[in-house]
């Protein structure tokens, strides 16, 4: 609002006024400005980064295969033939050889890149979700709700990670649909901690606090101004876990509580290799080559992403 | 230091109450009547519910989650439906064989991955800095159980230097033999763990070796073998003495998927097969004891930390 002076009062109040417009529109394009170069400098620096690009490149690939899967995977991944067991690389048409049930590996390769993929974005999100979710109210509400939660998340974290998941698993049963929950719910405590940790630092800030004082509800805070502050540091974490749940899935199935046979697995496939070692190690290397690869090509997109995100994070 | 220690004792007491009740809760939770697996598919209605009785079953929950825990604490773990054994003992008895492994893992990884660390920040950007960087994310990225077989293959099957699995030889007895055995399990399971630990020194190392008063030193004229060993290493081990107890809540469950691999006889193995027969007693008492030990390492670890760095204990 403008001021009214003595002499020239309405002319000056709508000038100011209109000064004020001014004012926010440029603010509004400021604020604009600002936000895409936010984002162009994080491609500009995440671009400059070569080997977070071959990260993504790898990672890009094994989706692209994925997807493609039914048109290029050369056979069934499921059909066996008992009359050409454990057959080595590059034998009778078999690029990759065979499986002990005589099934073609790198048929159950490329199908089995379609469920690790799967299982690893979909688990990363579930305990983002829930993660976000809890950790944005306890660190918004604070009070009983934040100590009992919190509490509770102590408690999650004082079990190793793979014990928890293999106890979970042990109590709703072998099944690639538990061993997912199951890790998605041992990373549960991880994203609320981070997200919890943002919001206690965001809340007191200053346009926190203006925001609230100029009337904001908590929806419309947590919306527009915890939330997104909370979401650099959760990419990079989702990215970064992305891999360690593909690995940490593949483990149980490989344990046998995962996916079970004769889904084409990599944990599976590993752990059915296993028992050839001697006749047939590739069987067993290649599929764990796999689960490595992906694993590698999201540490280095994550580590990447997280140093062009915010490159004082840099280690 | 000792009002530390008490305090540090006390905060212990909720948290395993809160793993001993998850412990039981997860495992009440899964599907299936302890009775019928004791008893069988053949037995009869008024066998069922009369063992349901014996065993406490019709009652309600939060009484059975106490009666077991006063059983607990007295040291009555309940028996194994499958072994017919006391699960105390029978757990105790192959937690040692994990104990080893997990030690002596435990005792690699922190050698070698502080060696490397220091090896890597006092020659910064030199090609050993930057050979031993790409080696630590290779190993961050390798699944645990991966590594193990990609070892027998290589050290048991191709060069024959070392037993490919198991604990002892048959033949052989005596502390030589145990630790032919326990080498390529160790580096398995040591390798993840190794590899974070030299990250941590590195960072923490290259961070203290800019501050003043190492410039100081180097000023006084002392050499830089003496400023590395004296002043900057025992600054820079303060976060990594943390990272540690962190690793080794990573060996104790990689120990299960490494016990799984190279068939030793701990506590992981016990687990599992206790998992598939769905011997819930042995299970819930694995996962309790498991759980309980890395609390406990944590706990000492803690204490280490407070004791390095006295800082902590007045916090």
């Amino acid at each position: 609002m403008g001021f009214k002076t003595m002499e020239t009062g309405s002319v000056k109040e709508v000038k100011s006024i209109d000064t004020l417009r001014e004012d926010q529109g440029s603010v509004g394009q400021t604020r604009q400005f600002v936000e895409q170069s936010l984002l162009k400098l994080t491609w500009r620096r995440f671009r400059r980064d070569k080997i977070a690009l071959i990260g993504g490149a790898w990672l890009l690939f094994v989706i692209l295969i994925s997807l493609l899967a039914p048109l290029i995977a050369p056979y069934d991944p499921l059909e066996t033939n008992l009359r050409l067991r454990l057959q080595p690389m590059g034998f009778a048409g078999h690029v990759l050889g065979t499986d002990d049930l005589g099934r073609d590996i790198l048929s159950r390769l490329i199908w089995g890149g379609r469920i690790s993929l799967v299982v690893g974005f979909s688990a990363v999100l579930i305990a983002m979700m829930a993660g976000t979710l809890i950790g944005l109210l306890t660190g918004f509400y604070g009070g009983w709700l934040d100590i009992v939660i919190m509490r509770l998340i102590d408690i999650l974290m004082a079990f190793p990670a793979i014990l928890l998941a293999i106890a979970i698993v042990a109590a709703l049963g072998p099944g690639l649909e538990h061993a997912m929950l199951s890790v998605s719910i041992v990373g549960i405590p991880y994203y609320a901690r981070i997200v919890r940790g943002s919001v206690l630092a965001m809340r007191e800030r200053e346009f926190v606090v203006a925001a609230q004082a100029l009337g904001s509800g908590p929806g419309r805070l947590i919306a527009t101004h915890l939330f997104p502050n909370a979401l650099p540091p959760l990419i990079v974490a989702a990215t970064l876990d992305v891999g360690w749940m593909i690995m940490f899935a593949a483990g149980l199935s490989f344990l046998g509580l995962g996916a079970q046979p004769p889904i084409p697995e990599w944990g599976i496939m590993l752990s059915e290799g296993h028992k050839f070692i001697r006749t047939a190690p590739y069987a067993s290397i290649i599929p764990g080559l796999a689960i490595f690869l992906v694993v590698l090509a999201l540490n280095l997109l994550g580590d990447g992403l997280r140093d062009a995100l915010d490159p004082r994070l840099r280690r | 230091m000792a009002g530390y220690i008490i305090r540090r004792l006390l905060a212990l007491i909720p948290v395993l109450l809160g793993i001993s009740f998850l412990v039981f809760l997860i495992l009440h939770l899964a599907p299936g009547d302890p009775a019928l697996i004791i008893l069988g598919p053949k037995a009869t209605q008024a066998s069922l519910a009369q063992l349901r009785h014996d065993l406490g079953l019709d009652q309600p929950f939060l009484v059975q989650y106490f009666r077991w825990l006063w059983h607990v604490l007295q040291g009555d773990w309940g028996r194994s439906i499958q072994l017919k054994r006391e699960v105390l003992p029978l757990i105790l008895q192959r937690f040692q064989a994990t104990a080893y492994l997990t030690l002596f893992s435990a005792f690699l990884a922190i050698v070698f991955g502080v060696l490397v660390g220091i090896i890597s920040a006092t020659r910064q950007y030199s090609l050993w800095d930057r050979l031993s960087m790409i080696g630590v994310l290779l190993g961050f990225s390798m699944p645990v159980f991966w590594l193990g077989i990609i070892l027998q293959i290589v050290f048991s099957l191709y060069l024959g230097i070392l037993p490919v699995s198991g604990m002892q030889s048959p033949d052989q007895q005596g502390w030589l033999d145990l630790l032919r055995h326990l080498v390529l399990p160790s580096i398995a399971l040591a390798t993840g763990a190794a590899v974070i630990i030299a990250r941590m020194t590195r960072s923490s190392l290259l961070e203290v070796l800019q501050q003043d008063f190492i410039r100081t030193a180097r000023a006084k004229g002392q050499s830089e073998r003496l400023v590395i060993y004296r002043h900057a290493l025992s600054n820079a081990l303060i976060p990594v003495v943390t990272v540690v107890g962190l690793q080794v809540g990573y060996l104790l469950g990689g120990d299960i998927l490494v016990e799984i691999v190279f068939s030793w006889p701990g506590i992981g193995l016990l687990m599992m097969n206790g998992i598939m027969a769905r011997d819930f007693p042995l299970v819930q008492g694995a996962i309790l004891l498991v759980a309980t030990s890395y609390v406990m390492v944590n706990l000492v670890v803690d204490i280490l930390y407070a004791y390095v760095d006295p800082r902590i204990s007045y916090k």
